[in-house]
């Protein structure tokens, strides 16, 4: 079946998968030892594909080596949740979970689903168990595989976006893996012993050489960066229905430092498909990647280098071979944004409140309860909660007589659409990083608000506060937080040192371009300010960020992810 | 040395001769001897052939290399990795380790050492090396005149501090002492080519190397003078705290230096301080009493003197009460209800004693008439206090270590510390010192052949001898099987020497280990608990000759664990509990059933 042609031994990763009984490995006897509350390295790959890393508190390392104790050993649960909608119901267990086993906090995602962090070893079946109640998991949230399902968040077309928001999670559901593992280890499924049937028809025993994402846009808005994905697709309206989608292929965020072989890349179209052939497509493109994708190199597996080692035409090629059946041409569509759009919106008799929810943390702080105050919502709402791209929340679905009282309990806590901040802060984004994230070099989620305070003035001096800039920072540059769509985006080197980036799209539909190397605030700061100044004085009409400081010369433009590196 | 044809190059006729020669040969001979054979080496290594190659291998059996790696993403863990087994393949005879799995102390004893380490973030050795890293540059650190290294650094040269941890321990190494055997070669991203030239430039140096001479170990007097009586003023080297943030407890390890000191201890012994009170209730003593502190008072029956503040803080207790102090006091004071206090019922007395001190006693039943002299007079020494030895000398020689539980509490109105407890917790910093003597315990003590099985039951603290146990146990190789049973609060913050454990469960030093976590769960489990669960297993091991240790607080833990042993021999025999606990007294007789508790 698999056609490999890649060169090399396979990596230690595709050993650990083959061997693993379909993900299963030792997992359930690693989770019982009593004496570390670690599992074995081996198994942590795998305990991914179940939705779950394993983290220390970084902040506690070296503090608990010297006190002979092992580190601070905890797990992030991430839930799969197809383009990012919940219930109330499934909020209040989440809310839950994260203050019975959790840090008491719950982190929105980029990619629209939460991540409890901080759950202990021997909590871990609890918690998984009393999301499986609530109708959540967390299979394939993680791992080589096909992870969460993004799709726009749309709140102003309540029946487009239920229509394609089905589309989205009939992707997820039929490209979950089919190994009953994960039902066995935290469900308590018994294990059957018949194994005359093909355990995984689609992946094989080794899964995919590495992580595979699917995005499904609505123009005008590109708030699921659907060129950042392995697979976008993009759904095409006529006269207020879908049509069907426009097929992209090979986007990418991650790179590692130093190596220029590696690096961000947009998908490019390669054609077009009518709604109901989606899964069929996204099967068939899977199963190519499944075949030719590196599995000597992970960092260099992703699908991106897969088509840009081979060729668009190639791929297109191959698809259609797989498939028995042509795409057909592209149709046209057109982006005016990436970011949310903030506040109330009608759409098809029904309200919808966008919050604004810095960098995606539900947690309860001297400024404002958001954590009290989402959940006094979830006990009275009676619509759904949405999980946007950028990591905010939309109260969606609200009926006309509950407005006043979700507008109440939104004054109460604190709770805010953002718009008393600059338009910068409400279009920025940054990842987990420090203290948990084991890839963090430098940190983001906990410093990108006080770097945005100090831009801010900067901005406010300039007359900017209200010019919507995207400005992403991640901790590393395995890039969670799409930093390279960002028009200012920072990716963490070292404690307090990043590299800046400059130049990306307004829409997503450009990478940025590295401006500065290794820098910390006080650099940061000086750089930012003439340019943002030049820019308030020189910009044209309707003219971003991102195309402005490609007109002024500060850097050059990226037309691909081939030369973001040149 | 002796040489024999099998521990040299040498041939039999050879052998007797140098054997006959060297023992004449006077210090600054040998020193001339060896300069000459170097040289000459050198240059007549050209014309070399078959018998110097059988040199080099015999060489290679005797002069071990060390090859040690800090590594963050892997390369320089598969660099040393390769270089090992390149060296290996050439029979060398090598050692491979992480700087941290490898013991610093043991520096001392390496011969060649090729170091590799990456450097992290903003000039930061990696994790598993800072803790290496801090005690290189420690004054602990030893002198290494003996050794011979190179270093292997690599980086990205794109951070200001480029591979600043390998020319931090390049620098270190050479200051205290080492000899560069080939120069440290600093590889940017691509390191592949520079770290595969720099094997080869140090190999071809080994190669070349001329067996070196033993060092002359260096003779410690065992004549120990010092002793309870004349305690030996031990340096702190260490004071860590060693339960995590957000413990109930405080929990404190404590290293000590008891180097010249002469004095030697075995894995269940207990070393005795002398400790000193707090100098801030001194202080409010004096006060209170309105004293002067620098009034000289004497300390003893010859007369010695010191000033009445040195006094209350080195040599008198004033942190307990007593009734035969009460009543010396009672003569002190016109106050009537001290007398009052002493003459009711016993658990009265007992009530008021309890959680009090001298300061609360003065307060209550003034005025003091007296003077200072007069007062202290009647108060004791401060008592020593004694702790099970955390460590074994063999792993840890001119060291000891101690696991101190810091006792705190309120009590009438006042925040109050254990004295020695309190002192080791809040004013003792690495540099201070101890006063410290050995208290011999044979009645705790591992069985005299290696390889029967003991089972080792400890909570909290009483953990500590279990520490020196297994330390000792791995030092000397033994076989027997080990199994330790281990209580605390919780297992994130509380779990007393984790990572040791860990370490020697997974070298196969402890066998076994069960916890209880008495808080993590809705109900309380204690080390009790976990035995009665392993009731069969644990009847087998005492059936099978092992011995059993108890370790800890005596009230509680050392009585049910008692108990648990007579439930586990009556239900496993089948017999009467008076059988059972017949049973457990024959073990004790046998030196198979002992306890260290308090």
């Amino acid at each position: 079946m698999s056609k490999k042609t890649t060169q090399g031994t396979p990596s230690e990763m595709e050993n650990i998968k083959e061997k693993s009984d379909y993900l299963r490995g030792s997992l359930v006897e690693s989770f019982a030892d009593p004496i570390t509350s670690s599992i074995p390295d081996a198994e942590t790959k795998l305990l991914k594909f179940h939705g779950s890393y394993m983290q220390d508190d970084r902040d506690l390392r070296q503090e608990r080596k010297q006190q002979k104790l092992e580190p601070a050993y905890q797990f992030m649960v991430r839930v799969r949740l197809p383009g990012g909608v919940a219930t109330p119901e499934q909020w209040l267990v989440m809310d839950d979970l994260a203050n019975r086993y959790g840090n008491g906090t719950l982190k929105l995602t980029t990619r629209q689903t939460f991540q409890m962090h901080g759950v202990l070893k021997w909590n871990m079946k609890k918690s998984i168990q009393a999301m499986d109640r609530a109708l959540m998991d967390s299979l394939a949230a993680c791992g080589d595989v096909n992870r969460n399902v993004m799709c726009n968040a749309n709140p102003y077309q309540s029946n487009i976006h239920a229509e394609v928001h089905e589309w989205a999670r009939k992707l997820s559901d039929d490209l979950l893996p089919r190994t009953r593992a994960y039902h066995e280890i935290w469900l308590d499924e018994e294990k059957v012993l018949d194994r005359s049937e093909i355990i995984e028809p689609m992946y094989g025993p080794q899964y995919l050489p590495r992580k595979f994402k699917i995005g499904v846009a609505v123009p005008p808005s590109n708030d699921v960066d659907i060129f950042s994905q392995d697979l976008g697709f993009i759904a095409i309206l006529e006269d207020g229905k879908l049509q069907g989608f426009n097929v992209a292929v090979g986007g990418g965020m991650g790179m590692t430092h130093g190596d220029p072989n590696t690096y961000p890349q947009l998908s490019r179209i390669i054609g077009f498909c009518s709604p109901e052939k989606i899964v069929e497509v996204a099967e068939k493109i899977i199963t190519i990647q499944r075949d030719y994708g590196d599995r000597s190199e992970r960092k260099y597996a992703r699908f991106k280098y897969t088509i840009d080692r081979r060729g668009l035409e190639w791929v297109r090629t191959e698809l259609n071979n797989r498939l028995g059946w042509n795409l057909e041409e592209e149709r046209s569509y057109h982006f005016d944004h990436n970011g949310d759009r903030y506040g109330w919106l009608k759409g098809d008799g029904k309200w919808h409140l966008t919050l604004f929810i810095q960098n995606g943390r539900i947690v309860d702080s001297r400024d404002s309860e958001i954590m009290t105050g989402l959940r006094e919502i979830a006990k009275v709402h009676t619509g759904d909660f949405r999980l946007t791209p950028n990591q905010n929340l939309i109260i969606a679905s609200v009926s006309e007589e509950k407005k006043s009282e979700i507008e109440a309990l939104v004054e109460k806590y604190g709770l805010t659409d953002g718009r008393q901040n600059s338009a910068l802060r409400r279009n920025s984004m940054a990842c987990v990083a420090f203290p948990t994230c084991g890839l963090a070099m430098a940190e983001a989620e906990r410093y990108l608000p006080s770097l945005i305070d100090k831009i801010e003035v900067i901005v406010d001096e300039a007359g900017l506060r209200d010019e919507e800039i995207v400005i992403r920072m991640s901790g590393c540059p395995n890039s969670c937080s799409r930093p390279t769509l960002g028009e200012i985006a920072f990716i963490g080197k070292a404690p307090g040192k990043y590299n800046m980036y400059l130049g990306a799209g307004f829409v997503g539909d450009r990478l940025s371009k590295l401006y500065k190397e290794n820098i910390g605030e006080e650099e940061i700061l000086q750089s930012l300010k003439p340019i943002l100044f030049k820019f308030a004085k020189e910009k044209e009409e309707n003219e971003h960020f991102g195309d402005y400081v490609i007109r002024a010369g500060y850097v050059e433009r990226v037309h691909s992810g081939l030369d973001f590196h040149k | 040395m002796q040489f024999e044809v099998m521990n040299s190059p040498f041939n039999q006729e050879q052998t007797e001769l140098l054997n006959r020669l060297l023992p004449t040969l006077t210090e600054t001979q040998k020193i001339w001897l060896s300069g000459y054979l170097s040289v000459r080496g050198e240059t007549e290594s050209v014309a070399t052939t078959d018998p110097a190659s059988k040199q080099n291998e015999s060489e290679r059996e005797t002069r071990e290399i060390t090859v040690l790696y800090g590594s963050h993403t892997g390369n320089c863990q598969s660099l040393a990795e390769s270089f090992f087994q390149k060296l290996e393949n050439e029979e060398y005879k090598v050692t491979l380790s992480s700087l941290d799995d490898f013991k610093p102390k043991a520096l001392k004893n390496v011969k060649d050492l090729l170091l590799l380490t990456s450097t992290h973030g903003d000039g930061d050795p990696p994790d598993n090396a800072l803790s290496f890293y801090d005690y290189l540059f420690s004054n602990r650190a030893p002198e290494v005149e003996d050794l011979r290294y190179s270093v292997l650094s690599l980086g990205d040269s794109s951070y200001e501090f480029f591979c600043q941890t390998g020319k931090d321990f390049d620098q270190r190494l050479e200051e205290l002492g080492g000899t560069r055997l080939y120069p440290r070669a600093d590889c940017d991203l691509d390191f592949e080519e520079p770290a595969e030239e720099w094997f080869e430039g140090v190999f071809a140096v080994l190669n070349d190397s001329p067996l070196s001479e033993e060092s002359a170990k260096r003779e410690v007097s065992t004549h120990g003078t010092y002793s309870r009586t004349n305690p030996f003023k031990a340096q702190i080297l260490e004071n860590v705290n060693l339960n995590g943030r957000g413990s109930n407890k405080e929990t404190r390890h404590l290293e000590l230096d008891l180097e010249g000191s002469g004095l030697e201890y075995e894995p269940g012994d207990s070393l005795g301080i002398y400790p000193e009170n707090d100098t801030k209730l001194v202080d409010q003593l004096i006060e209170e009493m309105k004293w002067d502190p620098k009034e000289e008072v004497p300390i003893n029956k010859n007369g010695d003197l010191q000033s009445l503040s040195d006094a209350l803080t080195k040599t008198y207790e004033i942190t307990s009460l007593t009734k035969p102090l009460l009543e010396k006091l009672a003569s002190l004071t016109p106050n009537e209800e001290l007398p009052t206090i002493l003459n009711a019922e016993s658990e009265e007395l007992k009530t008021y004693l309890y959680g009090r001190d001298l300061i609360d006693l003065i307060r209550a039943f003034g005025p003091w008439p007296v003077t200072a002299k007069e007062f202290i007079g009647v108060l004791r020494r401060i008592p020593v206090r004694l702790y099970s030895i955390a460590s074994s000398s063999k792993a840890n020689p001119d060291e000891v270590h101690l696991t101190i539980g810091a006792l705190r509490y309120d009590a009438h109105g006042r925040k109050r510390a254990g004295v020695c407890s309190g002192q080791c917790a809040e004013r003792s910093l690495p540099g201070d010192e101890l006063p410290v003597f050995v208290q011999k315990n044979q009645n705790f003590r591992l069985p005299d052949h290696p390889d029967t099985p003991v089972i080792m039951i400890g909570a909290g603290t009483g953990v500590a001898p279990y520490r020196a146990f297994l330390q000792e146990r791995e030092e000397t190789g033994s076989q027997g099987d080990t199994w330790l049973f281990f209580g605390e609060q919780h297992f994130v913050t509380d779990f007393l020497y984790q990572i040791e454990w860990q370490k020697w469960l997974k070298k196969g030093v402890l066998s076994k280990m069960d916890v209880a976590f008495s808080r993590d769960t809705d109900e309380k489990v204690y080390v009790q608990h976990r035995m009665l669960e392993r009731s069969k297993e644990l009847y087998e091991w005492l059936e099978a000759g092992a011995h059993v240790y108890v370790c800890g607080d005596e009230k509680y833990m050392a009585k049910d664990v008692h108990a648990a042993l007579v439930t586990i021999v009556r239900e496993e025999r089948e017999i009467s509990e008076s059988e059972a606990e017949a049973y457990l007294a024959d073990l004790r007789n046998e030196k198979r059933y002992q306890r260290d508790v308090y």
